[in-house]
Protein backbone atom coordinates (compact mmCIF):
# COMPACT_ATOMS: atom_id res chain seq x y z
CA UNK A 1 0.00 0.00 0.00
CA UNK A 2 1.40 2.90 -1.34
CA UNK A 3 1.75 6.85 1.32
CA UNK A 4 3.12 9.62 1.55
CA UNK A 5 4.78 11.78 4.64
CA UNK A 6 4.86 15.87 3.60
CA UNK A 7 7.59 17.66 5.92
CA UNK A 8 6.24 21.00 6.72
CA UNK A 9 8.78 23.52 8.03
CA UNK A 10 7.00 26.25 10.36
CA UNK A 11 7.70 29.31 12.19
CA UNK A 12 6.96 27.80 15.28
CA UNK A 13 8.32 23.99 14.44
CA UNK A 14 7.67 20.86 12.42
CA UNK A 15 4.64 19.27 11.10
CA UNK A 16 4.61 15.87 9.61
CA UNK A 17 1.61 14.76 7.97
CA UNK A 18 0.59 11.36 6.56
CA UNK A 19 -1.68 9.83 4.26
CA UNK A 20 -2.59 5.88 2.46
CA UNK A 21 -2.71 6.42 -1.73
CA UNK A 22 -5.71 8.14 -2.01
CA UNK A 23 -4.58 11.55 0.03
CA UNK A 24 -7.99 12.15 1.51
CA UNK A 25 -7.75 11.49 4.71
CA UNK A 26 -4.41 12.86 6.84
CA UNK A 27 -3.03 12.41 10.29
CA UNK A 28 -0.73 15.13 11.65
CA UNK A 29 1.79 14.98 14.36
CA UNK A 30 3.12 17.96 15.58
CA UNK A 31 5.15 20.24 16.51
CA UNK A 32 8.29 19.01 16.79
CA UNK A 33 10.41 21.53 17.98
CA UNK A 34 8.30 24.00 18.99
CA UNK A 35 8.69 27.09 19.06
CA UNK A 36 11.78 26.94 16.67
CA UNK A 37 12.04 28.24 13.50
CA UNK A 38 12.33 25.35 10.67
CA UNK A 39 13.82 26.50 7.56
CA UNK A 40 13.48 22.66 6.09
CA UNK A 41 12.98 19.45 6.73
CA UNK A 42 13.67 16.46 3.81
CA UNK A 43 14.11 12.87 3.69
CA UNK A 44 16.81 10.67 2.41
CA UNK A 45 15.44 8.55 -1.15
CA UNK A 46 18.49 6.38 0.13
CA UNK A 47 16.70 5.42 3.36
CA UNK A 48 13.13 6.87 3.80
CA UNK A 49 13.02 6.25 7.38
CA UNK A 50 16.26 8.98 7.50
CA UNK A 51 14.99 12.85 7.78
CA UNK A 52 16.83 16.20 7.97
CA UNK A 53 15.77 19.05 9.95
CA UNK A 54 17.43 22.57 10.15
CA UNK A 55 16.37 24.21 13.07
CA UNK A 56 17.07 27.66 14.02
CA UNK A 57 16.41 30.81 16.61
CA UNK A 58 17.37 33.98 16.17
CA UNK A 59 18.27 33.43 20.05
CA UNK A 60 20.35 30.40 20.32
CA UNK A 61 21.55 29.70 16.42
CA UNK A 62 21.45 26.76 14.17
CA UNK A 63 20.60 23.04 14.79
CA UNK A 64 20.38 19.86 12.92
CA UNK A 65 18.29 17.28 14.05
CA UNK A 66 17.83 13.53 12.49
CA UNK A 67 15.23 11.11 12.49
CA UNK A 68 16.00 7.64 11.71
CA UNK A 69 12.32 6.25 12.19
CA UNK A 70 10.85 8.39 9.84
CA UNK A 71 9.92 11.32 12.07
CA UNK A 72 8.83 9.24 15.12
CA UNK A 73 11.71 10.33 17.08
CA UNK A 74 14.56 12.86 16.87
CA UNK A 75 17.75 13.76 17.46
CA UNK A 76 21.12 15.76 16.84
CA UNK A 77 23.24 13.82 14.57
CA UNK A 78 25.50 12.18 17.20
CA UNK A 79 23.44 12.01 20.06
CA UNK A 80 21.50 9.10 20.93
CA UNK A 81 17.58 9.88 21.31
CA UNK A 82 16.27 11.23 24.51
CA UNK A 83 20.12 10.74 25.74
CA UNK A 84 22.13 13.88 26.59
CA UNK A 85 25.81 12.45 26.02
CA UNK A 86 27.09 13.12 23.06
CA UNK A 87 30.42 11.25 22.57
CA UNK A 88 31.32 13.03 18.85
CA UNK A 89 32.05 15.70 20.82
CA UNK A 90 34.49 17.82 20.82
CA UNK A 91 36.45 16.54 17.45
CA UNK A 92 32.30 16.42 15.73
CA UNK A 93 29.55 18.75 16.11
CA UNK A 94 26.31 18.62 14.35
CA UNK A 95 25.61 22.59 14.90
CA UNK A 96 29.35 24.09 13.90
CA UNK A 97 28.99 25.57 10.52
CA UNK A 98 32.78 27.04 10.02
CA UNK A 99 33.67 28.72 6.61
CA UNK A 100 36.47 27.20 5.17
CA UNK A 101 39.76 29.50 5.84
CA UNK A 102 42.29 26.78 5.49
CA UNK A 103 45.03 27.51 3.28
CA UNK A 104 45.09 24.37 1.76
CA UNK A 105 41.39 24.01 1.00
CA UNK A 106 39.80 27.44 1.65
CA UNK A 107 40.46 30.74 1.02
CA UNK A 108 40.29 33.78 3.37
CA UNK A 109 37.14 34.76 4.56
CA UNK A 110 36.65 37.86 2.80
CA UNK A 111 33.68 39.88 2.07
CA UNK A 112 30.48 40.29 -0.22
CA UNK A 113 28.61 43.41 -1.19
CA UNK A 114 25.86 44.74 1.58
CA UNK A 115 22.44 46.25 1.01
CA UNK A 116 24.35 50.16 0.61
CA UNK A 117 26.93 48.52 -1.96
CA UNK A 118 29.68 48.26 0.67
CA UNK A 119 31.58 45.42 1.28
CA UNK A 120 30.70 43.31 4.36
CA UNK A 121 31.94 40.01 5.96
CA UNK A 122 30.50 36.90 6.00
CA UNK A 123 28.51 35.96 8.76
CA UNK A 124 27.14 32.31 9.47
CA UNK A 125 23.29 32.46 10.67
CA UNK A 126 21.29 29.28 9.67
CA UNK A 127 20.61 26.61 7.31
CA UNK A 128 17.83 27.34 4.65
CA UNK A 129 18.01 24.18 2.66
CA UNK A 130 19.05 20.63 3.24
CA UNK A 131 19.20 17.88 0.13
CA UNK A 132 20.53 14.28 1.03
CA UNK A 133 22.05 12.42 -1.65
CA UNK A 134 20.46 9.64 -3.75
CA UNK A 135 22.46 7.35 -3.03
CA UNK A 136 23.85 7.57 0.70
CA UNK A 137 22.06 8.49 3.73
CA UNK A 138 24.84 9.35 5.76
CA UNK A 139 25.96 12.44 2.83
CA UNK A 140 23.67 15.20 2.92
CA UNK A 141 24.45 18.92 1.85
CA UNK A 142 23.09 21.97 3.32
CA UNK A 143 22.80 25.53 1.94
CA UNK A 144 23.13 28.39 4.42
CA UNK A 145 23.06 32.20 5.37
CA UNK A 146 25.80 33.75 4.23
CA UNK A 147 25.60 31.94 1.46
CA UNK A 148 27.96 28.85 1.30
CA UNK A 149 27.51 25.15 0.70
CA UNK A 150 28.09 22.36 3.49
CA UNK A 151 28.48 18.44 3.05
CA UNK A 152 28.69 16.48 5.74
CA UNK A 153 29.22 12.18 5.41
CA UNK A 154 28.57 10.98 8.90
CA UNK A 155 25.28 11.61 8.58
CA UNK A 156 25.36 15.84 10.24
CA UNK A 157 27.08 14.79 13.05
CA UNK A 158 29.97 17.10 11.05
CA UNK A 159 30.13 19.36 7.94
CA UNK A 160 32.34 20.77 5.75
CA UNK A 161 32.47 23.79 3.46
CA UNK A 162 32.39 23.37 -0.17
CA UNK A 163 34.74 26.06 -0.29
CA UNK A 164 34.96 26.46 -4.31
CA UNK A 165 31.86 28.30 -4.47
CA UNK A 166 32.02 31.28 -2.10
CA UNK A 167 35.64 31.26 -3.42
CA UNK A 168 35.50 31.12 -7.03
CA UNK A 169 35.70 34.81 -7.80
CA UNK A 170 32.68 36.85 -7.81
CA UNK A 171 31.41 36.27 -3.85
CA UNK A 172 32.44 40.34 -3.34
CA UNK A 173 29.48 40.81 -6.16
CA UNK A 174 26.89 38.65 -4.05
CA UNK A 175 24.48 40.78 -2.72
CA UNK A 176 21.43 39.94 0.45
CA UNK A 177 17.80 40.12 -1.03
CA UNK A 178 15.62 40.78 1.56
CA UNK A 179 15.27 37.87 3.40
CA UNK A 180 19.28 37.54 3.64
CA UNK A 181 21.80 35.73 1.44
CA UNK A 182 20.62 32.35 1.67
CA UNK A 183 21.65 29.25 -0.40
CA UNK A 184 18.14 27.97 -0.77
CA UNK A 185 18.18 25.71 -3.88
CA UNK A 186 20.30 22.64 -4.37
CA UNK A 187 20.07 19.96 -6.77
CA UNK A 188 21.83 16.68 -7.34
CA UNK A 189 21.74 14.92 -10.28
CA UNK A 190 20.81 11.29 -9.74
CA UNK A 191 22.58 10.15 -12.74
CA UNK A 192 25.77 12.17 -12.32
CA UNK A 193 27.14 12.81 -8.58
CA UNK A 194 29.43 15.13 -9.83
CA UNK A 195 26.58 17.88 -11.15
CA UNK A 196 25.61 19.85 -8.55
CA UNK A 197 23.28 23.20 -9.24
CA UNK A 198 22.71 25.91 -6.43
CA UNK A 199 20.95 28.76 -6.30
CA UNK A 200 21.56 32.69 -4.12
CA UNK A 201 19.33 35.55 -3.47
CA UNK A 202 20.79 37.58 -4.80
CA UNK A 203 24.17 36.12 -6.51
CA UNK A 204 22.08 33.49 -9.00
CA UNK A 205 22.63 29.94 -10.02
CA UNK A 206 26.15 28.28 -10.27
CA UNK A 207 26.77 24.89 -11.25
CA UNK A 208 29.40 22.45 -10.25
CA UNK A 209 30.37 19.93 -12.26
CA UNK A 210 33.16 17.73 -10.13
CA UNK A 211 31.25 17.09 -7.14
CA UNK A 212 31.22 20.70 -5.74
CA UNK A 213 35.03 21.31 -5.87
CA UNK A 214 35.11 23.87 -8.61
CA UNK A 215 31.81 26.23 -9.72
CA UNK A 216 30.84 28.98 -12.01
CA UNK A 217 28.19 31.15 -12.77
CA UNK A 218 25.27 29.86 -14.81
CA UNK A 219 23.21 33.17 -15.57
CA UNK A 220 23.36 34.13 -19.19
CA UNK A 221 19.95 35.23 -20.02
CA UNK A 222 18.39 36.22 -16.94
CA UNK A 223 18.17 40.09 -16.90
CA UNK A 224 17.49 42.02 -13.73
CA UNK A 225 16.31 46.13 -13.67
CA UNK A 226 17.23 46.41 -10.55
CA UNK A 227 20.82 46.03 -11.00
CA UNK A 228 22.65 48.49 -12.94
CA UNK A 229 23.97 46.32 -15.11
CA UNK A 230 20.76 44.22 -15.75
CA UNK A 231 22.45 41.21 -17.58
CA UNK A 232 25.43 40.85 -15.32
CA UNK A 233 26.94 37.52 -14.54
CA UNK A 234 26.38 37.41 -10.87
CA UNK A 235 23.69 39.78 -8.12
CA UNK A 236 20.45 37.80 -9.75
CA UNK A 237 17.85 37.50 -7.20
CA UNK A 238 16.71 33.94 -8.25
CA UNK A 239 14.42 32.84 -6.30
CA UNK A 240 13.83 28.65 -6.49
CA UNK A 241 14.72 26.24 -8.89
CA UNK A 242 13.52 23.42 -10.42
CA UNK A 243 14.79 19.89 -12.34
CA UNK A 244 13.25 16.86 -13.23
CA UNK A 245 15.21 13.79 -12.63
CA UNK A 246 14.83 12.31 -15.87
CA UNK A 247 16.02 15.14 -17.67
CA UNK A 248 19.13 16.76 -15.65
CA UNK A 249 19.94 19.36 -18.68
CA UNK A 250 16.84 20.96 -18.50
CA UNK A 251 15.89 23.52 -15.56
CA UNK A 252 13.42 25.77 -14.79
CA UNK A 253 13.65 28.88 -12.36
CA UNK A 254 11.07 31.84 -10.76
CA UNK A 255 13.65 34.76 -10.50
CA UNK A 256 12.31 37.69 -8.82
CA UNK A 257 10.46 38.78 -11.36
CA UNK A 258 9.91 36.12 -14.62
CA UNK A 259 10.02 32.26 -15.09
CA UNK A 260 12.84 31.18 -16.73
CA UNK A 261 13.98 27.78 -19.12
CA UNK A 262 16.96 26.27 -20.06
CA UNK A 263 17.60 23.43 -21.82
CA UNK A 264 21.39 23.38 -21.96
CA UNK A 265 22.31 22.56 -18.16
CA UNK A 266 21.94 26.45 -17.29
CA UNK A 267 24.00 27.61 -20.28
CA UNK A 268 21.72 30.28 -21.61
CA UNK A 269 18.21 30.34 -20.15
CA UNK A 270 14.93 32.56 -21.76
CA UNK A 271 11.75 33.57 -20.18
CA UNK A 272 8.77 31.55 -20.27
CA UNK A 273 6.37 33.69 -18.65
CA UNK A 274 4.31 34.02 -20.95
CA UNK A 275 0.80 34.63 -20.13
CA UNK A 276 1.33 34.47 -16.39
CA UNK A 277 -0.84 37.50 -14.62
CA UNK A 278 2.46 38.05 -12.94
CA UNK A 279 5.91 36.79 -13.17
CA UNK A 280 6.66 37.84 -9.74
CA UNK A 281 6.70 34.47 -7.38
CA UNK A 282 8.48 32.10 -5.11
CA UNK A 283 7.93 28.51 -5.79
CA UNK A 284 8.40 26.48 -9.06
CA UNK A 285 8.01 22.80 -9.64
CA UNK A 286 8.00 19.88 -11.80
CA UNK A 287 5.20 17.11 -12.03
CA UNK A 288 6.83 14.21 -11.36
CA UNK A 289 6.05 11.97 -14.43
CA UNK A 290 5.47 14.20 -17.09
CA UNK A 291 8.37 16.70 -17.38
CA UNK A 292 6.84 19.44 -19.35
CA UNK A 293 3.96 19.99 -17.13
CA UNK A 294 5.22 22.72 -14.68
CA UNK A 295 3.73 24.73 -11.33
CA UNK A 296 4.07 28.30 -10.16
CA UNK A 297 2.08 30.25 -7.98
CA UNK A 298 1.72 33.93 -8.52
CA UNK A 299 2.09 36.63 -6.52
CA UNK A 300 0.67 39.89 -7.39
CA UNK A 301 4.51 41.96 -7.14
CA UNK A 302 7.95 42.63 -4.94
CA UNK A 303 5.87 45.09 -3.12
CA UNK A 304 3.01 43.34 -2.32
CA UNK A 305 3.58 39.33 -1.07
CA UNK A 306 0.00 38.15 -2.02
CA UNK A 307 -2.14 36.71 -4.83
CA UNK A 308 -3.61 39.31 -7.23
CA UNK A 309 -7.13 40.21 -6.21
CA UNK A 310 -7.31 38.21 -2.97
CA UNK A 311 -7.17 34.94 -5.34
CA UNK A 312 -4.71 32.19 -4.27
CA UNK A 313 -3.90 29.92 -7.85
CA UNK A 314 -1.40 27.61 -9.11
CA UNK A 315 -0.45 27.84 -12.25
CA UNK A 316 0.35 25.30 -14.46
CA UNK A 317 1.85 24.93 -18.09
CA UNK A 318 1.92 21.33 -19.82
CA UNK A 319 3.91 23.03 -22.35
CA UNK A 320 7.49 23.70 -20.70
CA UNK A 321 6.13 27.10 -19.63
CA UNK A 322 4.62 30.18 -21.77
CA UNK A 323 1.19 28.96 -21.49
CA UNK A 324 0.05 28.25 -18.43
CA UNK A 325 -3.35 27.78 -16.94
CA UNK A 326 -4.93 28.88 -13.37
CA UNK A 327 -5.97 26.16 -11.32
CA UNK A 328 -8.40 27.43 -8.74
CA UNK A 329 -10.85 24.60 -7.69
CA UNK A 330 -11.11 23.99 -4.11
CA UNK A 331 -8.44 27.14 -3.41
CA UNK A 332 -9.59 30.31 -1.94
CA UNK A 333 -11.98 32.89 -4.12
CA UNK A 334 -11.69 35.78 -2.49
CA UNK A 335 -9.97 37.62 0.47
CA UNK A 336 -6.70 35.31 0.35
CA UNK A 337 -3.30 37.99 1.20
CA UNK A 338 -0.96 34.56 2.38
CA UNK A 339 2.67 34.17 -0.07
CA UNK A 340 3.85 31.18 -0.71
CA UNK A 341 7.32 30.79 -0.12
CA UNK A 342 10.15 29.32 -2.00
CA UNK A 343 10.61 25.76 -0.46
CA UNK A 344 7.20 25.84 0.21
CA UNK A 345 6.06 23.26 -2.47
CA UNK A 346 6.64 19.91 -3.48
CA UNK A 347 5.17 16.88 -5.75
CA UNK A 348 4.72 13.22 -4.78
CA UNK A 349 5.88 10.46 -6.91
CA UNK A 350 2.44 8.41 -6.88
CA UNK A 351 0.87 7.61 -10.77
CA UNK A 352 -1.16 10.36 -9.70
CA UNK A 353 0.86 12.84 -9.55
CA UNK A 354 -0.07 15.13 -5.68
CA UNK A 355 1.40 18.46 -5.30
CA UNK A 356 1.46 20.37 -2.03
CA UNK A 357 2.19 24.32 -1.06
CA UNK A 358 1.92 25.69 2.45
CA UNK A 359 1.65 29.08 2.64
CA UNK A 360 2.48 31.91 5.11
CA UNK A 361 -1.31 31.69 6.30
CA UNK A 362 -0.43 28.25 8.23
CA UNK A 363 -2.38 26.17 5.25
CA UNK A 364 -1.04 23.52 3.87
CA UNK A 365 -2.78 22.35 0.30
CA UNK A 366 -2.98 19.07 -1.66
CA UNK A 367 -3.95 18.02 -5.03
CA UNK A 368 -4.30 14.32 -5.14
CA UNK A 369 -5.49 14.75 -9.11
CA UNK A 370 -1.75 16.74 -10.48
CA UNK A 371 -3.68 20.24 -9.58
CA UNK A 372 -6.93 20.04 -11.13
CA UNK A 373 -8.37 20.16 -7.17
CA UNK A 374 -7.14 21.30 -3.55
CA UNK A 375 -8.14 20.53 -0.77
CA UNK A 376 -6.61 22.08 2.18
CA UNK A 377 -4.78 19.09 4.77
CA UNK A 378 -4.50 21.64 7.52
CA UNK A 379 -5.83 25.47 7.65
CA UNK A 380 -3.88 27.07 11.00
CA UNK A 381 -0.43 25.88 11.38
CA UNK A 382 2.26 28.85 11.93
CA UNK A 383 3.70 30.87 9.01
CA UNK A 384 4.94 27.80 6.43
CA UNK A 385 8.26 27.85 5.42
CA UNK A 386 9.12 24.47 4.00
CA UNK A 387 7.23 21.76 2.32
CA UNK A 388 8.64 18.28 1.12
CA UNK A 389 6.83 14.79 0.19
CA UNK A 390 8.13 11.42 1.05
CA UNK A 391 6.68 9.06 -1.10
CA UNK A 392 6.63 5.32 0.16
CA UNK A 393 5.43 2.51 -2.11
CA UNK B 1 15.12 14.51 31.24
CA UNK B 2 17.07 14.63 34.51
CA UNK B 3 17.46 16.91 37.22
CA UNK B 4 20.43 19.13 37.10
CA UNK B 5 20.41 19.82 40.78
CA UNK B 6 20.14 16.16 41.63
CA UNK B 7 23.16 15.79 39.57
CA UNK B 8 26.52 17.89 39.73
CA UNK B 9 29.39 16.76 38.04
CA UNK B 10 31.82 15.72 40.23
CA UNK B 11 32.31 16.49 44.39
CA UNK B 12 35.31 18.74 45.47
CA UNK B 13 34.99 21.80 43.31
CA UNK B 14 32.85 24.61 43.42
CA UNK B 15 29.26 23.94 42.54
CA UNK B 16 27.59 26.88 40.65
CA UNK B 17 24.22 26.64 39.78
CA UNK B 18 23.13 28.08 36.21
CA UNK B 19 19.33 28.72 35.34
CA UNK B 20 18.84 28.00 31.57
CA UNK B 21 15.94 29.21 29.14
CA UNK B 22 13.27 27.35 28.26
CA UNK B 23 14.80 26.27 24.59
CA UNK B 24 17.81 25.58 26.32
CA UNK B 25 16.69 23.21 29.17
CA UNK B 26 14.97 21.32 26.57
CA UNK B 27 17.86 21.05 24.39
CA UNK B 28 19.74 19.25 27.22
CA UNK B 29 16.83 17.24 29.01
CA UNK B 30 17.03 19.15 32.11
CA UNK B 31 14.59 20.38 34.41
CA UNK B 32 15.20 22.91 37.26
CA UNK B 33 18.82 24.47 37.51
CA UNK B 34 21.94 22.92 36.72
CA UNK B 35 24.59 22.43 39.03
CA UNK B 36 28.29 22.48 37.75
CA UNK B 37 31.22 21.93 39.43
CA UNK B 38 33.50 24.43 38.42
CA UNK B 39 37.16 24.99 39.20
CA UNK B 40 38.48 27.76 40.54
CA UNK B 41 38.63 30.66 39.60
CA UNK B 42 34.69 30.97 38.64
CA UNK B 43 35.02 33.01 35.75
CA UNK B 44 31.91 33.58 33.17
CA UNK B 45 34.27 31.63 30.58
CA UNK B 46 34.36 28.59 33.33
CA UNK B 47 30.98 27.94 33.71
CA UNK B 48 29.89 28.37 30.36
CA UNK B 49 33.16 25.66 29.57
CA UNK B 50 31.48 23.65 32.19
CA UNK B 51 28.25 23.62 30.90
CA UNK B 52 28.82 22.98 27.91
CA UNK B 53 31.30 19.79 28.44
CA UNK B 54 28.78 18.42 30.20
CA UNK B 55 25.82 19.22 27.74
CA UNK B 56 27.60 19.33 24.15
CA UNK B 57 24.48 19.67 22.74
CA UNK B 58 24.48 23.25 24.26
CA UNK B 59 28.05 24.15 22.20
CA UNK B 60 27.47 26.59 19.70
CA UNK B 61 23.93 27.98 21.32
CA UNK B 62 25.37 30.46 24.33
CA UNK B 63 28.72 31.14 22.16
CA UNK B 64 29.06 31.70 18.35
CA UNK B 65 31.39 29.06 17.59
CA UNK B 66 33.01 30.58 15.08
CA UNK B 67 33.47 34.18 16.89
CA UNK B 68 33.53 32.56 21.08
CA UNK B 69 31.41 35.94 21.47
CA UNK B 70 27.86 35.57 23.79
CA UNK B 71 24.73 35.60 21.37
CA UNK B 72 23.50 38.91 20.69
CA UNK B 73 20.16 37.84 22.22
CA UNK B 74 21.06 36.32 25.16
CA UNK B 75 22.03 38.01 28.46
CA UNK B 76 23.98 36.90 31.76
CA UNK B 77 22.68 38.02 35.09
CA UNK B 78 24.26 37.37 38.49
CA UNK B 79 23.24 38.85 41.95
CA UNK B 80 21.14 41.08 40.44
CA UNK B 81 24.10 43.09 38.30
CA UNK B 82 24.42 42.68 34.16
CA UNK B 83 27.25 40.44 33.61
CA UNK B 84 26.80 40.18 29.89
CA UNK B 85 29.39 42.86 28.86
CA UNK B 86 31.92 41.56 31.57
CA UNK B 87 35.07 40.31 30.72
CA UNK B 88 34.64 36.06 30.35
CA UNK B 89 38.03 36.04 32.39
CA UNK B 90 36.77 38.18 35.11
CA UNK B 91 35.85 35.93 38.53
CA UNK B 92 31.99 36.02 38.85
CA UNK B 93 30.33 37.17 43.15
CA UNK B 94 31.17 34.22 45.55
CA UNK B 95 27.90 33.91 46.27
CA UNK B 96 27.35 32.57 42.36
CA UNK B 97 30.96 30.40 42.96
CA UNK B 98 29.41 29.08 45.88
CA UNK B 99 26.53 28.13 44.58
CA UNK B 100 24.33 30.34 46.97
CA UNK B 101 23.30 32.26 43.70
CA UNK B 102 22.90 31.31 40.40
CA UNK B 103 24.17 32.61 37.08
CA UNK B 104 20.96 33.73 35.37
CA UNK B 105 21.29 32.94 31.31
CA UNK B 106 18.09 34.96 29.84
CA UNK B 107 16.96 35.04 26.50
CA UNK B 108 15.87 38.73 25.13
CA UNK B 109 12.18 39.22 25.32
CA UNK B 110 11.29 40.30 21.91
CA UNK B 111 10.27 38.90 18.98
CA UNK B 112 6.81 36.72 17.96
Amino acid sequence: MSSVRVLVGTRKGAFVLTSDGKRKDWQVSGPFFAGWEIYHMKGSEADPNRIYVSQTSGWFGQLIQRSDDGGKTWHQPGLKPGESEMPCFPDKAPNRFLYDTSSETGKPLTTHQWYDGTQHPWEFKRVWHIEPSFSDPDTVYAGVEDAALFRSTDGGESWQELSGLRGHGTGAQWTPGAGGMGLHTIILDATNEKRIYIAISAAGTFRSDDGGQSWRPINKGLRSPYMPDEDAEVGHCVHHVAMHRARPDVLFMQKHWDVMRSDDAGENWHEVSGNLPTDFGFVIDVHAHEPETLYVVPIKSDSEHFPIDGKLRVYRSRTGGNEWEPLAKGLPEKDCYVNVLRDAMAVDRLDECGVYFGTTGGQVYASADAGDSWAPIVRDLPAVLSVEVQTMN
Amino acid sequence: MESGLNQPDSAGAAQVRVVLPYHLRNLALVEGDVLLAVTAPVTLRAVLDALEARYPMLRGTIRDYGSGQRRAFLRFFACEEDWSLASPDAELPEAVATGKEPLLIIGAIAGG
